[in-house]
């Protein structure tokens, strides 16, 4: 007796499992029970399950009989003739879609000369394991499977041509390369996806090399003179906005250069770019600081009682300015109305980003690395015929990696860019090495790939034959531009007093809980209390009643109201937050009386 | 002992002393200890010394290079040791029940050489009415289980079907169970109409009842260590398995920290705390100083009753407020401490970091005060 399960609940038992299972199966395809059921059974556990709910993963496969697919040519010229549609294929039980568990009950071939009695199943392509992000990696069949993923990954944060009409877009935090091309080593994918027209990336000479140092850990070296013929340049754009808001009693927020009069005015000079509607000009050449959008906004909290008030009249200064540490072109100005029928000014920031030291870039199979250095093009290797690398790729990253896709793309790049055609690396449906060796011979060239090459500063030969090729490098979002920061003295918080966090506020590093604890086990006492000092305070406390005294200034005068009068009032000095900790007790109920003592 | 050696007894170990009196010349004995002592309080910790920061990074650091291996016996399903970092979480924070419970038990003569080794184990082991059923059947018509008893395996660990009708009986409720030629009927109590699902939940209850050996014992397997047979187990019981006549209670050991200390004592329990957290740190290849492990040991049992490193355990015993209050809960702690009126006298680290003073270690810890000459 075999348990049957629906859904994961007990609904009863069958005799032969094995015969109700197929029967079940016969059925689904012959449309009697819905296609969306899966039933699968576990002899190991006396179980048979029958899953019918949503949220399972599930993937079509052509179905197979007495090792015949039945899937036949005559279907499939039906289907370029558009005489049959995909759900026809479902409908008349040629495929049928398995769940993880159903599989497990199934035995699938790859391709059809393959095909046994003892198969239940074919897969429609082998490329169909593989989702679009990673059919685009080229030799994706000789890579390790977790440099596979990274590498798919990757390729989503290139910078490339996203979409044409970026000119009139306006886009958050976008990146344009300026010269992508089509790779050399193609995949099927590249055409489905129309890469053509949406290239990311560009065709790099590179050599397989150490040089001095500069590219251990995965750092690549560049040439300087690929950068200034423009590689790897890329734009940066930014929008930013400023709607005229409604408020209540018919204030509204109004674009203009602000007067000085206004709460919160900067400098004049900050708000020299604007024109007169209070809109900056396109191509200004922008810094921090600098407004793009003037604008004023209403006081903030109106009541009946300012209006006798002459301070509260005045309005607010509300200019979209620069961001510390940001510059750039002012590159497209946009006047709109946003939802609600107010109106909105929107402002493109552009920035010109030149490769340089700390910039990412990556090949397609999970190799990335930053630029480690930049060389003049003298001081490069170059080779017997005079090629000079674009960039230098260490070999200590390809061994414990296992990316042979990424040697061999370089193969098959130098292939292709010598005879002059793309050459397709679909995975499992590759051109094979064997020919494309064979080919790169025919072309005057080692088989190998290797080639004599000498050392740029001082023109002796390497002792070692470099391995040097093209392959399709892309440049990643990630650039040092963006992430670079430091901080010495700079804006703290209002409420802690403490420094601010994040590189957008000019912010500190975190000395964190870890951090102090080596402090500790160093016994550093001192040097701790001095790393911690950016909140320090000094308090007057009374010793009467332990708690936070006032010091009033103006009558020079110390005191504290649940104290006597000659009670005796010293300064403490300790951090703002622990002030801040005792004033959180206090609102909670809590009386946190400080006992002084003097230390000595 | 030698007088001369005499002399240096409480500042010396007597296992050093002792040493020098058997290798060193009579003549020479005196200048060795001399040295000894100056080289024993070189290697002494100094006053100042963070101990426990540097105990916790130097458990903190390599464990954040362990790995989740469990550890498989050859050849029993089911039997596995956790090992790497979720053991040294389990017997730190001095958790009652533990992942994977497991015994060592040493047999006395002649058991130990191999004799009837596999028979005391089976009787050691904890048998389940699934094992010794050939074949459950769901009646739906008597709306009622029929379980066809296993005789072979039965006389293996010597039961009878009476005695299993009597221990079902007693360990699963609301049922009735009935037995006719080593068939048993089993039926949930109340009215007749029940639901099918009910019927089946009754069932794998069923089969999970004890029936015979000592609790808690799932497996058992002999094995050979060196030239003496021994039954190690998965789940432990090391109040029962002591008592039994055939057991070595010198030597047998369990996992189970928390069993340790009910059974034998804080003492004991104290050196398995330091056993298994250095079995695991020596298993993953990592090395650290038995001195660190040593102090948590001693610091989760300096008070008699095992303690585990939780806001439960060693931490509820810390002095100050802010500390406590620091590490969890927070708000239960402050307000606890407000309505006892409870003093802090911030004369610890993490106080001092937090009012933004020295710290009363390495630096921090000695103070000059001048003399008025007068």
């Amino acid at each position: 007796m075999v348990e049957v399960f629906l859904n994961g609940s007990y609904i009863g038992e069958v005799q032969n499992a094995e015969h109700f299972v197929t029967q079940v199966r016969e059925a689904r395809r012959q449309g009697v029970i819905n296609s969306s059921v899966n039933i699968s059974y576990h002899p190991a556990f006396r179980h048979v399950t029958l899953e019918t709910g949503k949220g399972r993963l599930r993937r079509p496969l052509i179905i197979v009989r007495n090792g015949q697919a039945i899937l036949t040519e005559k279907h499939i010229k039906q289907l370029q003739k558009k005489e049959m549609l995909w759900k026809d294929l479902l409908s008349q039980g040629l495929i049928e879609y398995l769940d993880a568990e159903e599989e497990e009950n199934a035995y699938v071939a790859i391709t059809e000369d393959e095909l046994t009695s003892e198969h239940t199943h074919l897969e429609i392509t082998p490329l169909a394991m593989l989702g679009l992000c990673t059919s685009l990696v080229p030799f994706a069949n000789y890579i390790q499977s977790a440099r596979l993923s990274i590498g798919s990954k990757n390729q989503k944060q290139a910078l490339g041509f996203y979409a044409a009409n970026f000119g009139v877009r306006m886009d958050m935090d976008v990146n344009l390369l300026h010269t992508p091309q089509i790779p050399v080593v193609t995949t099927i994918m590249h055409d489905i996806s129309r890469y053509d027209q949406h290239p990311s990336g560009q065709n790099l000479t590179v050599a397989v090399m150490v040089h001095k140092g500069y590219n251990m850990d995965d750092a690549i070296v560049i040439n300087k003179a690929s950068i200034e013929r423009g590689m790897g340049r890329s734009s940066y754009y930014r929008p930013s906005a400023a709607p005229e808001l409604r408020y209540s009693g018919g204030l509204m927020d109004e674009i203009c250069i602000p007067k000085a009069e206004v709460k919160g005015y900067k400098h004049e000079k900050d708000y020299r770019f604007l024109e007169e509607d209070g809109i900056i000009y396109p191509e200004a050449t922008v810094k921090e600081e600098d407004v793009i959008i003037g604008k004023t906004s209403p006081p903030r909290f109106l009541s009946s009682m300012d209006e006798y008030n002459l301070a509260a009249t005045a309005r607010r200064e509300s200019s979209v300015a620069l961001r510390h540490g940001e510059e750039g072109v002012v590159d497209f100005v946009l006047l709109t109305e946003n939802e609600e029928g107010n109106k909105l000014v929107q402002v493109r920031l552009r920035d010109q980003r030149i490769p340089e030291i700390g910039d990412k870039f990556t090949s397609r199979h999970g190799q990335k690395g930053v630029v480690g250095l930049i060389i003049p093009q003298v001081d490069m290797p170059f080779s017997t015929t005079g090629v000079i690398p674009d960039l230098l790729f260490s070999p200590h990253g390809i061994p414990s990696r296992m990316t042979v896709s990424h040697l061999l793309e370089i193969l098959t790049g130098k292939t292709g860019c010598l005879s002059g055609r793309f050459i397709d690396a679909t995975a499992f449906d590759a051109e094979p090495e064997e020919k494309i060796r064979k080919e790169l011979v025919s072309l005057g060239f080692r088989e190998n790939g290797t080639e004599k090459m000498y050392n740029g500063m001082t023109g002796e030969i390497f002792e070692a034959r470099i391995y040097i090729g093209s392959m399709y490098y892309l440049k990643l979002k990630h650039m040092v531009a963006n992430k670079m920061h430091s901080r010495a003295r700079g804006p703290i918080q209002l409420l802690t007093r403490q420094p601010t966090e994040g590189r957008a506020k000019e912010g500190g590093l975190r000395l964190g809980e870890m951090e102090k604890d080596t402090f500790v086990a160093h016994g550093a006492s001192l040097l701790l209390k001095e790393r911690f000092d950016s909140d320090k305070t000094v308090i007057p406390v009374s010793e009467e009643s332990g708690l936070i005294a006032i010091d009033d200034t103006y009558q020079k005068r110390r005191f504290c109201p649940l104290s006597s009068d000659n009670a005796e009032i010293s300064d403490v000095e300790l951090s703002y937050a622990f002030k801040l900790f005792l004033d959180e007790l206090k609102s909670m109920c809590i009386y946190p009386k400080l006992q002084l003592k003097s230390r000595y | 002992m030698n007088p001369t050696l005499k002399t240096f007894e409480g500042k010396l170990p007597l296992s050093i002393l002792q040493e020098i009196e058997e290798k060193c010349l009579p003549a020479k004995q005196k200048k060795v200890a001399e040295l000894a002592l100056e080289e024993y309080a070189r290697a002494k910790v100094e006053p100042g010394e963070a101990v426990g920061i540097v105990g916790a990074e130097s458990m903190g650091e390599p464990g954040t290079q362990m790995t989740l291996n469990t550890f498989h016996f050859a050849g029993v399903a089911e039997m596995n040791v956790t090992m790497g970092l979720p053991r040294i979480i389990e017997i730190l924070d001095g958790r009652e029940k533990i992942s994977t419970p497991m015994m060592e038990i040493f047999l006395k003569e002649p058991y130990n050489k191999g004799q009837d080794v596999k028979k005391v184990a089976l009787m050691i082991k904890e048998t389940k009415l699934g094992e010794l059923v050939k074949e459950f059947i769901i009646n739906l018509v008597e709306a009622r289980i029929e379980a066809v008893l296993n005789e072979e395996k039965m006389k293996e660990i010597g039961i009878t079907a009476a005695q299993i009708v009597k221990q079902v009986d007693a360990g699963v409720r609301d049922m009735i169970i009935k037995e006719k030629d080593n068939v048993l009927f089993m039926k949930v109590k109340g009215k007749d109409e029940k639901h099918l699902n009910e019927i089946y939940k009754l069932k794998e209850a069923v089969k999970e009842t004890y029936v015979k050996g000592v609790k808690g014992i799932n497996q058992v397997l002999p094995v050979k260590r060196k030239d003496e047979f021994i039954i190690i187990t998965s789940g432990s019981n090391l109040k029962k398995i002591l008592t039994l006549d055939f057991v070595d209670t010198a030597r047998t050991t369990t996992n189970s920290i928390q069993e340790i200390a009910a059974v034998l004592g804080i003492e004991a329990a104290r050196q398995a705390i330091i056993n298994e957290v250095y079995k695991v740190i020596e298993a993953q290849g990592l090395n650290v100083d038995i001195r660190h492990i040593m102090l948590i040991a001693d610091t989760m049992c300096a008070n008699g009753k095992l303690r585990g490193i939780t806001r439960y355990g060693i931490i509820s015993g810390k002095s100050s407020v802010l500390a406590r209050a620091s590490f969890e809960t927070p708000i239960k702690h402050l307000i606890d401490a407000a309505l006892s009126g409870e003093k802090d006298k911030l004369d610890s680290v993490v106080e001092n970091v937090m009012i933004n003073q020295p710290i009363p270690i390495g630096t921090g810890l000695p103070h000059l005060i001048m003399k008025d000459e007068k």
